[in-house]
Order: C-alpha cells, then structure tokens, then sequence
C-alpha cells in the first residue's frame, strides 16, 4: 500500500487553512497549496452530499485578477483582453460572465478562466498552478491599455448544489435572483463579496470571492446551515469529471487547441472567421480554420464496460490486439452519482464518434471503452 | 492463528500453510472510499514483492504486494460486487487473497499486531 502524507513546509496556505484543520480536513499539496483532498466523511459522500444538498469548496488557490482600463471605459479592457483570449469579451454586459482561454501562438492553451464586466473592470478568475505566468502574460501584453491589479488579499469559496441558492438566500437575499452567469458585488452576512452564479460541479450553484479577514465568518455561518457540508478536492474532481469539464493541465493544456478540446462553443461567431473582430489573439491563424476543417483529434467522454477506473496516462488503442496507441485518457475515475467509472481522453475524429468502442491498456489487460456523450450528468444551471 | 503485518500496510492470517492477505484498516482509512479490487488469478504463482492485487478508491489506484512468496489458492470475488467492503470490515469480510506459504522464512520480518500499531501510530 502506498499512503500520501503531506507536511512540506513550503507549501501556501489559504485564509481557510485553520478551518480545514479544524474540520478534519486530510491535507495535500495541489497547485502549491496544503489544500483538503477530504474531510472525515470521504470523498465519495462529499460527492453525493453536494449533488443532493449543497457543498462548500476552498478555492483560495486560484487567481483574482482585477484588469482596470486606463481610458476609465471597460470597453477598451475588454478590448486589450481579447487580443489574448478567442472570446468575445466586448459583448459580456456589465454583471455577466464569461467562460475563456488564453491562447498561445501555437493554438494551445495557456490557461482557462472566467472573465466578468463589473461595469468599470474586468474581474478574472485563474487557475492556482498558472496564475503567477498569467499575471506576467497580462503584464506583458495588456499594460499599454490595463492596470493589472492581483488581488491577493481576497479568498474564494464555492456553494455548489441545489440547496445552493436556498442557503446563500438568508445571507444574500439577492442571490436566488441571479440567472446562471451573471456576477457582481454583492453583500454576503454584510461583508463586501464578488458573488457570481457559476461553479465546476454541473451543478447550481455561486462562487463567492471574500475579504481574506472576513472569509473564515462567511463561511463559518454558512457551514452552520445543516444543508450544507465542506467539500474538499478530492470530491471537486469526481464532480467536474462527472460534468464532463476539463481541468487544466489535464484535459486542455498547451498544446490542444479548442477545437480539439471540444470548446468550440466558447468561441463566439464575432471571434470566428467573417465575424465583427475575427482573430487577433495567439494562434488564431490554427484555430479559426479548424473551425472550417476540423481537427485531427477530439477531447471525447469514455465509459469504461467494465467496473475497473481507467484513470489519466491509459494510452487509448482502437482494437484488443493492435500495438500502437491512437490516444490517451486525460482524466479518469469514478462516478459517484452514476456509480461507475468514467474517463475523458483525445481520440482521433475517425475514432470519436458516440458509440465507437476503443480499448485502453490498465496494468497490461485492454479494457474496453464506449465513447459517450458529454456531460456523463445532466447539468443543473440556472439559466 | 497468527496475524502478521507488513510496513506496506497489508495483514496476513496464517492457517497452517495458508495465509490470507488484506489491507489493515490503518491503510483503508487512508485510501478513503473504496470503489473497485482487482484480483489476482487463482493458480498464479506470485513472488514477494510483487504487486498483486489493486485496490482503487474514487481518487487513486494503490497496488498491493505480495507479502510472501505463493501460488493463490482463492480470491475474494464478494468485493467485486461490494469493494466498500475493504472500508467496513478490512481485516475481516474483505480479505483479498489466500496465498500457498512456499517458504516460512518469508514471515520472519513481519510484524505482531503491537509492533504494527506502534508501525501506525
């Protein structure tokens, strides 16, 4: 048996690191944090609790980022951070969000973010393991137009799950009101949040980004509601993959492009060859034409036939017997809700329709896999 | 009856020249829940040392060795069905294996049940 124990020194911590302890949280290193993977009630109820009721998550680790146009109108940053991302940024009204990619020369991606308008910035929400090479690349290239502003002293917490909304409501009266994606500040318990409706599970839900002196009392009085329990990663990553979302540095990394990864709905037609302001971000001479022909590969949902998890690194082969790999599985594991494993991985188009059956080699035996449709659970979004 | 542990965290009961192989609940409590056991091959011939089972929670695959060397006389197929069975009796119902004892000078390093809980502690 091999166990993990996590004591490095250097590790981060977030403003709720005492809580977790507190808590019973089973500490890990991730994105280079000590972060709970667990608490006393394990991952697979964490899971199930958040499908059924509501879950609380740190996730403290990942960038806040305030872009603030130096001509005072968001406009023009919006405009500056579409020389980076193939999303339409202008068209994201004040107290909306938007899901978007920054983009490297090669068609890649540099990291996955939300982009908000509130009203006179842009707020951007990062991943922890890129947010130090996101700052530089937003320094780099947005402060002719952009004051670039961290915002480090702030924590991030998401409520995810269809108790979400009855639960924020007695903080946060407007919460219930707000339509999937929208954000803005908002009071919580009568301190001063970012509160967007949005989240990672597939399921309803608000990410609530709070003063690092206030958050360990925000999130105290929201954990005292019975309908709510603390989820650590472990559980955030069995309910992503349910989703069927990508984490980055797994599933979408520098060298797939959004077509390949599937996320071409995230590149809106004004982005697109023949729209408004096509092009003019990193790699654009790539992707826009894999609009119009494809792409060799795909980012397809897989169920294993079998019980076995076919988990991230299977090299994916397209019959029981043929030596060469035509993919790999990025990310994989089990399925709580469904009760059964699942995995997500890049097959060749030949290969990815729904349906197809491929095979993947676990420990020398080849399992064989279906490709599915994705999500593997139905999303729960308020729109 | 004698129960031996190893440092890897798995319990033999040895029946004459038997052993019947699990997890400690020390290590189930550290894998978190249980959602599949793969099995070794009853016939097979494992070495010492050599992984020969899996037990995979919803996070991560862990092997598990064969503490001595032995030929499986009989698996566990109940955890098929029921792998959580590792998490609510790991040194009773979810035994793993049951190995042929090829050589007793295998067991000598093993450890009692205290010098195992002072291994945990």
């Amino acid at each position: 048996m091999v166990t993990h124990v996590s004591d490095a020194p250097t590790l981060q911590k977030t403003p709720l690191h005492a809580l977790h302890l507190a808590r019973g949280g089973k500490m890990v290193a991730f994105a280079g944090y000590d972060m709970p993977v667990q608490y006393a009630s394990g991952v697979l109820k964490e899971h199930l609790h958040t499908r059924a009721k509501a879950g609380l998550f740190d996730v403290s680790h990942m960038g806040q980022i305030a872009l603030r146009p130096k001509s005072g109108d968001v406009t023009d940053a919006a405009l500056a951070l579409e020389r980076l991302v193939p999303q339409d940024i202008v068209a994201v009204a004040p107290g909306r969000q938007r899901y978007a990619q920054f983009t490297n020369p090669a068609g890649g991606l540099l990291d996955d973010l939300m982009v908000a308008n509130f009203g006179d910035h842009l707020f951007l929400v990062v991943n922890g393991a890129c947010k130090a090479a996101d700052e530089a690349h937003l320094r780099e290239h947005l402060s002719d137009a952009c004051a670039i502003e961290v915002l480090a002293d702030r924590a991030l917490v998401a409520l995810q799950g269809p108790k979400a909304a009855s639960v924020l409501a007695k903080k946060c009266p407007e919460a219930p009101a707000m339509k999937f994606m929208e954000a803005g500040p908002r009071q919580v318990g009568g301190v001063a949040c970012f509160v967007s409706r949005s989240g990672y599970t597939g399921e309803d839900g608000y990410e609530i980004s709070i003063p690092a002196a206030w958050v360990e009392d925000v999130v105290s009085a929201l954990l005292d509601d019975p309908d709510v329990a603390p989820v650590g990663l472990g559980a955030r990553d069995s309910l992503r993959l349910e989703a069927g979302l990508c984490l980055y540095g797994h599933d979408i990394d520098a060298t797939t492009t959004p077509i390949e990864a599937a996320l071409e709905w995230s590149v809106q037609k004004s982005r697109r060859n023949g729209g408004a302001r096509a092009g003019g971000f990193p790699g654009a001479n790539v992707i826009l034409p894999q609009f119009e022909q494809g792409a060799a590969r795909r980012r397809v949902g897989l169920r294993p036939e079998g019980r076995a998890p076919v988990r991230e690194g299977a090299p994916l082969f397209a019959d029981a017997a043929s030596a060469d790999p035509i993919g790999a599985v990025t990310s994989g594991g089990f399925g709580p809700s469904l009760n059964a494993p699942i995995s997500m991985g890049y097959l060749p188009v030949s290969h990815a329709a729904t349906g197809g059956l491929v095979f993947a080699d676990v420990r020398g035996q080849r399992l064989p896999l279906r490709v599915c449709a994705m999500p593997f659970v139905p999303h729960n979004y308020k729109r | 009856m004698t129960v031996l542990y190893t440092t890897d965290h798995e319990w033999l009961r040895i029946e004459g020249d038997t052993a019947t192989i699990g997890i400690t609940g020390y290590a189930q409590s550290q894998l978190g829940d249980v959602v599949f056991v793969e099995l070794p091959k009853v016939g097979s011939q494992l070495t010492k040392a050599q992984a020969a089972a899996v037990v995979e929670s919803v996070k991560a695959a862990s092997d598990v060795y064969a503490p001595i060397t032995g030929e499986v006389l009989e698996v566990n197929e109940a955890l098929g069905a029921e792998p959580a069975l590792v998490n609510s009796d790991a040194e009773g119902k979810a035994w793993i294996f049951k190995l042929r004892i090829a050589d007793r000078s295998d067991l000598e390093g093993l450890m009692d049940e205290a010098a195992y809980k002072a291994h945990t502690a």
